[in-house]
C-alpha cells in the first residue's frame, strides 16, 4: 500500500471530507496516476483517508493510502501531484507502509485564540487547563455524558503572541476516544466562558503512535 | 483571506464556494492588469459553475493580456447576512477583493427569476443599483444572456446590454473601457462611444413612451443611437475561444463534468421555444476540433464524465463520428459520455445503447403536448409512433424509468389535448409491458407539466398565457384521467412561471417592480426557499401594475413591443408567419429540408446557414 503526506492549508481547509476525496481522485486523474478501484456493484477510486479533518482545520500531516496499478516511482509522485493541486493542497511525500491508521493515538496541533477586545489570556488558559480535571458536558445523539478531557491532553502550552491572540500548543488524543482542538475550545464555553476567545482556528502538526513515536 | 472573512466562514453552510482557489483558476499580477473585470453570476456558486457560458467567457477574457476577470457567485442567505454584519463587501473569488473597485461588473442573465439578485449583488458590493445613480465611469456594469433578448425590464440598472454571443463583443467593450479609464473619459462620452460597437445596447439613451392602453407606444431614442441592436455572433465556431482549461470546483457543483458545446442554433424551430429562434442560426464545430478539445477539457479536469451540450445533439451532423471517437478515448479511461437532448429516434436511441451500457439510470423525453393537433400547432416534429418506438428500444434495452415533459396552457389546448396527455403515457406503459426485458422490476413512468410561458422573439410572444387557476383546473383533469399507479405525475408550481411570464414580456417600467421586490427582501427567486408570490403581487401592486397584463394579455397584431429595438436575427414578420401556421396547425420543415427565410442567415457574413 502507498501511502501520501500532504498539506491542507490556506483557502483549502473550508474543503469538506467529502469534497477532499473527490478532489483527490481527479488531482490523480490529471496526474496521469491511475489508482485502482474497489471491487463490487459500485467501483470507487480506493483512497483511504486517516483521521477525517474537520471543515477549517488546517493540516500539516494529513495521511491517505492509495494503490496504483501501473507501479510509478514514489519519489516523483509529490512532483506529479503538486503539478495538477488546486491552492492549499500540497504533497509532501509518498513511501509504502504497513502501519495501521488505527495506531495513530496522538495528535499534535496549534490553536489560535483570538479576543476582541485585545486582552492577553495565556497565563489564565494555562491556569484552566492546568486543573486536574476538566468535565465536560459531551453530548451524544442518545445522551447526554460528562466527561473527564484531563487524560484526552498529553501535553499543552500556552503563549500570547500578540495582544488578543493566544496560542495553545497541544498533544491531543487523536481517536477512541480522541479530543479535538474545538473542544478545547468548546471546554473554555462550558466551564469558563470569560476565556472562551472570539474567534479560534486550529492546525494539526503531526501524528504519533502510542508510544509518542511519530506515526508514518 | 481577511480575518474577518475567515471567521464568518467557518458559521456559514458550504464554505468551500465562498473562497475560490480551486485547481485552474486564474491569478494574475495586479501589476500588469489596467483592466478588472468581475463576472456576476446572479445565482449560487453550484449553478453559476455548471454554466458553459462563465466558463468560456472567463476564459476568453483571461486569455486577454492586461485583463483580469474574476468571478462572483450571490451568497446563500446565511452567507449575506453574515457579509452584511460584518460589514464584508461582496468580493471576487480569485483575489478575494471587493468588486465594487473594479472597471467592469458583467452580469450573467440567463433567466428572469434572477433579476432581485443582480440588484441584492449590487447592493452587497456597495455599488447603487440604478444606472442613472452611478456617476463615474467605473465600475461600469454590463449584461449579457438569454434574458437580455428583452433588455428592458432591467433596462434601468444596467448600463450597457452585449447581446448575443459575448466571446468577442465583451472584450471589445472592455478595450473600449480601457481606452475611456486612460483618456478619461465621463461615463456618458464612453456610453455614446460603445453604442458604436455593434451588438450593445445602451438602454438610458432610449426612452420609451406609453399610449394610454398602457402599452408602448413610441421609443424615442438619442442622437447615435442605434434604432434597432442586432446581436452578436461568432461565424466559424471552430476560431473562437473554447474552454479546455476550466476552472474545476473543489466542492460539488450541479453538473460536475466536460461539457462540450458541439453547435449553437437549432434547425428545428419549435414555436414556444426561445432559445430555438433566439440562438440562430445553426452553427458547427468540426468533429476534429471537437475530438481534441474534448482529450484536452477532460486531461485537464480529472472529470471522468462528459456531456455533448446543443440544443438538439442529434441533429449534430458528425454525431457518429464524434460518439465513436469519444467513446474509444474514454472507454479505457473509465470515462462515461452522456447525450442530453437527444431526440426520440432510432439512431439516437442505438446511440443510448451504446453509451449507457453501464448506468441504466432514466431517460427522458419531452413531447410537450399529448396530441399530435397541439403537437403540429407547437411545431414539436415528434410522432406519437416514434416516440412509442424509441420506448420500445429502451424498454428492450433494459431501462424501466421514464421520464416524459409536457406543457400545460399552450395556445389552442383544450380539454381533449389535455387527456391525450394521460393517453400517451398509457401507451407508453402499454408499450412496457408488451416488450420490457425485465418486467420483474417493474416500471415507473413520470409525467410532469410545467405552465407554459410565452417569449419574446418566438412565435408565440403575442400570446397570453393561461391563468394559475386555469392551469390548476387542467392539471386536475389531467390527475383525474391518470388512471395506472406506474404512472407517477408531476407538475410545477404554476406562480413562479406567472412572475416569469411577466418579467420576460416586461417594459422598463417592470423594473420598478423588481428593485420593490428586492427592497422587500426578493433574492434568489428561482429557488422556492426564497420565491414570495405574495412579495411579487404587493410590488407589482404599489408600482401600479399587474403580472396579467404582461402574462396574460394577448398582444395585438400590431403592437410596438419593448424587445422590438433588439434583433435577434429571426424577423418579426417570420413569427407572425409561423404564428399563423401555427393556428392552422401546420408544421414547418427544419432549416436542412428547406430554409423558410426567418432572416437569421443576414447574421452571416461569408458562409450560409448550417455550412
Ligand atoms: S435563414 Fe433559413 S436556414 Fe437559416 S435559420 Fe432561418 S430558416 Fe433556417
Amino acid at each position: 500500500m502507498s501511502r501520501l503526506l500532504f498539506r491542507k492549508t490556506g483557502r483549502a481547509k473550508f474543503i469538506s471530507h467529502l469534497d477532499l476525496m473527490r478532489t483527490m481522485q481527479r488531482i490523480f486523474i490529471r496526474a496521469g496516476l491511475k489508482v485502482r478501484h474497489t471491487e463490487g456493484f459500485n467501483p470507487h477510486p480506493y483512497m483511504n483517508f486517516a483521521l477525517p479533518l474537520s471543515v477549517g482545520t488546517e493540516s500539516e500531516c494529513e495521511l491517505m493510502d492509495f494503490e496504483l496499478t501501473e507501479a510509478a516511482d514514489p519519489d516523483a509522485i509529490p512532483a506529479l501531484l503538486n503539478r495538477v493541486s488546486p491552492e492549499g493542497i500540497e504533497a509532501l511525500k509518498v513511501y509504502d507502509s504497513a502501519r495501521k491508521f488505527k495506531e495513530i493515538k496522538w495528535l499534535d496541533i496549534e490553536a489560535r485564540l483570538f479576543y476582541d477586545n485585545k486582552t492577553r489570556e495565556a497565563e489564565r488558559l494555562r491556569e484552566f487547563f492546568a486543573a486536574p480535571a476538566i468535565v465536560m458536558e459531551k453530548k451524544t445523539k442518545r445522551s447526554v455524558s460528562d466527561t473527564d478531557i484531563v487524560p484526552l491532553i498529553s501535553a499543552l502550552q500556552v503563549t500570547d503572541l500578540t495582544d488578543g491572540l493566544a496560542l495553545i500548543s497541544a498533544r491531543l488524543a487523536a481517536q477512541d476516544p480522541g479530543l479535538s482542538p474545538a473542544q478545547l475550545i468548546s471546554a473554555l464555553e462550558q466551564r469558563a466562558p470569560e476565556l472562551a476567545p472570539d474567534h479560534a482556528a486550529f492546525r494539526r502538526i503531526e501524528v504519533y503512535d502510542k508510544d509518542m513515536v511519530l506515526f508514518r | 483571506m481577511t480575518p474577518e472573512l475567515e471567521r464568518i466562514l467557518l458559521k456559514v453552510q458550504k464554505p468551500a464556494r465562498y473562497t475560490g482557489g480551486e485547481y485552474n483558476e486564474v491569478i494574475k499580477d495586479k501589476q500588469d492588469v489596467d483592466i478588472r473585470m468581475a463576472f456576476c453570476f446572479p445565482d449560487t456558486y453550484e449553478i453559476g459553475m455548471s454554466n458553459l457560458g462563465l466558463q468560456i467567457l472567463y476564459g476568453a477574457i483571461n486569455e486577454e493580456p492586461g485583463m483580469w476577470c474574476e468571478r462572483c457567485f450571490a451568497p446563500w442567505g446565511d452567507m449575506e447576512q453574515e457579509m452584511r454584519a460584518a460589514g464584508i463587501p461582496l468580493y471576487a473569488l480569485e483575489s478575494g477583493d471587493p468588486i465594487g473597485e473594479f472597471d467592469a461588473i458583467g452580469f450573467s442573465l440567463g433567466y428572469e427569476m434572477a433579476f432581485t439578485s443582480v440588484l441584492n449583488m449590487l447592493d452587497l458590493a456597495g455599488v447603487p443599483v440604478r444606472s442613472a445613480d452611478r456617476h463615474q465611469l467605473t465600475p461600469l456594469v454590463f449584461a449579457g444572456g438569454t434574458s437580455c433578448i428583452n433588455p428592458e425590464p432591467m433596462a434601468d440598472f444596467i448600463d450597457l446590454f452585449v447581446l448575443g454571443e459575448g466571446e468577442e463583443l465583451d472584450i471589445q467593450v472592455l478595450k473600449l473601457l480601457r481606452e475611456a479609464k486612460r483618456e478619461g473619459w465621463s461615463k456618458k462620452d464612453f456610453l455614446r462611444r460603445a453604442m458604436e460597437i455593434p451588438g450593445v445596447y445602451v438602454p438610458g439613451a432610449y426612452t420609451p413612451v406609453y399610449g394610454e392602453d398602457g402599452t408602448l407606444a413610441a421609443v424615442e431614442r438619442e442622437a447615435g443611437a442605434p434604432e434597432r441592436v442586432t446581436k452578436r455572433i461568432i461565424e466559424d465556431l471552430d476560431t473562437a475561444y473554447f474552454p479546455t482549461k476550466c476552472v474545476i470546483p473543489s466542492t460539488e457543483i450541479v453538473h460536475d463534468r466536460v461539457v462540450l458545446e458541439v453547435m449553437r442554433g437549432c434547425v428545428r424551430g419549435c414555436r414556444f421555444c426561445q432559445a430555438g429562434f433566439a440562438y440562430r442560426p445553426v452553427r458547427r464545430h468540426g468533429t476534429e476540433f471537437l475530438l481534441e478539445k474534448a482529450r484536452a477539457a477532460l486531461e485537464n479536469s480529472g472529470y471522468e464524465e462528459i456531456t455533448l451540450s446543443s440544443l438538439s445533439t442529434s441533429d449534430f451532423k458528425g454525431l457518429p463520428q464524434l460518439a465513436d471517437g469519444l467513446l474509444s478515448w474514454c472507454e479505457p479511461r473509465k470515462i462515461s459520455l452522456s447525450l442530453p437532448s437527444l431526440r426520440a429516434d432510432n439512431f439516437s436511441m442505438s446511440l443510448m445503447e451504446r453509451v449507457q451500457k453501464v448506468r441504466k439510470s432514466g431517460l427522458t423525453f419531452a413531447p410537450e403536448a399529448g396530441s399530435q393537433r397541439l403537437r403540429d400547432v407547437i411545431n414539436k416534429n415528434v410522432t406519437e409512433e416514434a416516440l412509442l418506438n424509441s420506448c420500445r428500444i429502451a424498454f428492450e434495452g433494459g431501462w424501466n424509468t421514464l421520464k416524459l415533459y409536457f406543457m400545460l396552457g399552450l395556445p389552442t389546448e383544450t380539454d381533449e389535448d389535455v387527456v391525450a396527455i394521460a393517453r400517451l403515457a398509457e401507451q407508453v406503459l402499454h408499450t412496457w409491458r408488451q416488450y420490457a426485458s425485465n418486467k420483474s422490476r417493474g416500471v415507473k413512468i413520470t409525467v410532469s407539466t410545467s405552465m407554459f410561458v410565452p417569449k419574446p422573439h418566438t412565435p408565440f410572444q403575442w400570446e397570453s398565457q393561461v391563468d394559475v387557476e386555469e392551469y390548476l383546473r387542467r392539471v386536475r383533469l389531467l390527475r383525474e384521467s391518470i388512471t395506472s399507479r406506474s404512472i407517477v405525475y408531476n407538475w410545477h408550481e404554476p406562480h413562479v412561471s406567472l412572475i416569469e411570464a411577466a418579467l420576460s414580456r416586461g417594459d422598463r417600467r417592470v423594473g420598478g417592480v423588481i428593485e420593490e421586490v428586492w427592497k422587500n427582501g426578493g433574492r434568489l427567486d428561482s429557488w422556492t426557499d426564497y420565491f414570495s408570490m405574495d412579495r411579487w403581487l404587493e410590488a407589482f401592486a404599489e408600482c401600479g401594475l399587474s403580472p396579467e397584463f404582461y402574462a396574460l394579455r394577448r398582444r395585438g397584431n400590431d403592437e410596438l413591443f419593448p424587445w422590438d429595438v433588439i434583433d435577434v436575427g429571426v424577423t418579426k414578420k417570420y413569427l407572425a408567419r409561423e404564428r399563423e401556421e401555427a393556428y392552422a396547425g401546420r408544421v414547418t420543415p427544419d432549416c436542412r429540408v428547406k430554409c423558410m427565410g426567418c432572416g437569421a442567415n443576414r447574421l452571416l457574413e461569408r458562409r450560409s446557414c448550417d455550412e
